[in-house]
């Protein structure tokens, strides 16, 4: 054990829809200690009716995704000694999502635009046909790849502030399963979704700040997608394509 | 807000600025640096079809321009939309385009 003070003070954010404020809690500091574990001791041993999301514990689902010290990040992947400022700890729910309660966020607007942006595979061969062959050094294949390990965490959709001031802009997690599908060959609906994000709600509203890209815990770029998107989709109006 | 029209529009207006603008600052430190009065530079402007083509463009794209940008304002900031957000987007470029209008017209018409 180090000299580090034995308890620490997390400020939780606790509340619903209509509102809220934080609520400081003393918590054991361990040497090794995530703000998950922070979070989950709260709730075991403090304040029981206290609502947060988690399941894998290891960043593989992306639902323990909160606000830690302003920041969105996974609460599982973020270590308490990273993050801690004067012994003390700042958890609130993402931003840009309603509240249900405490530290979980509505997650339904964001698969909503998800959808709207045609994120929904539509695959253009049944089983009794012969499988497509797409080789993976192919310039497309590897477009469709640089964005294919998104979790849909929304931590990006949380730290992009083109959302906060535009709240029906699709944003970035939507714009970028869009520019994967439109780079997926074995997608049938590639210029449909090119129609859905050339819409008055899609990509030409991103500022280019790249925040998504700054926070995406996956270290994925939406900003790099978002720019495809708004390239193929002027490309194509430019041509007469509509 | 911003959909492939209006973003085509502003990117397009921005090209077409963009050799505009050094034009006029070139011909700018030009008028100066070569000592002509205001006298003498409308002299060269009043009745020229090029100049008015010239600045007619230039207030046209910049017009546009300046006015889909705070159109993008307007709707971030202030939460603008609607009829509302289509009123400010004409109107800002109306008013605009009359305003540069009137100064190519004073300084290219006879």
């Amino acid at each position: 054990m180090t000299d580090a003070p034995v308890k620490l003070e997390a400020s939780i954010w606790r509340g619903d829809a209509s509102g809220g404020g934080y609520r400081i809690y003393e918590v054991p500091a361990r040497d090794n200690q995530t703000v998950l574990d922070v979070v989950s001791w709260i709730q075991r041993n403090a304040a029981p009716d206290l609502a947060y999301r988690f399941s894998c514990r290891v960043g593989m689902c992306g639902s323990c995704a909160m606000t830690v010290n302003g920041t969105p990040r996974w609460t599982c992947r973020t270590h308490v000694r990273k993050v801690l400022k004067s012994n003390r700890l700042t958890v609130a729910p993402l931003r840009n999502l309603p509240v249900i309660k405490d530290l979980a966020a509505d997650m339904d607007p964001f698969f909503e635009k998800w959808i709207a942006a045609g994120g929904r595979h539509a695959p253009g061969r049944t089983r009794r046909d012969p499988i497509e062959a797409v080789s993976p050094n192919g310039p497309t294949r590897m477009r469709a790849d640089a964005g294919i390990e998104c979790i849909n965490c929304s931590i990006c959709y949380a730290a992009c502030d083109t959302v906060a001031a535009n709240p029906d802009y699709l944003g970035p997690a939507a714009l970028l399963r869009a520019w994967t599908v439109v780079n997926d060959e074995k997608h049938a609906a590639r210029r449909e979704v090119l129609d859905r994000v050339a819409a008055a709600d899609g990509c030409f509203n991103c500022h280019s700040m790249g925040s998504c890209a700054a926070h995406c815990p996956n270290a994925l770029d939406p900003m790099r997608a978002i720019a495809g998107l708004k390239r193929v989709v002027a490309e194509n109006a430019l041509k007469g394509g509509g | 807000m911003l959909d492939l029209r209006l973003y085509l529009t502003q990117r397009i207006s921005a090209l077409i600025m963009i050799p505009l603008v050094f034009a006029h600052l070139g011909l700018m430190i030009y008028a100066v640096q070569d000592g002509l009065s205001a006298e003498e530079i409308l002299g060269r402007t009043k009745g020229s079809i090029a100049w008015m083509l010239f600045y007619g463009l230039f207030a046209a794209a910049a017009s546009l321009h300046a006015a889909i940008g705070l159109r993008v304002i307007a709707h971030e900031t202030f939460g603008l939309r609607g009829p509302g957000l289509w009123a400010l987007t004409w109107g800002a470029f109306g008013l605009f385009f009359w305003m540069g209008a009137r100064a190519v017209v004073a300084v290219t018409m006879i």
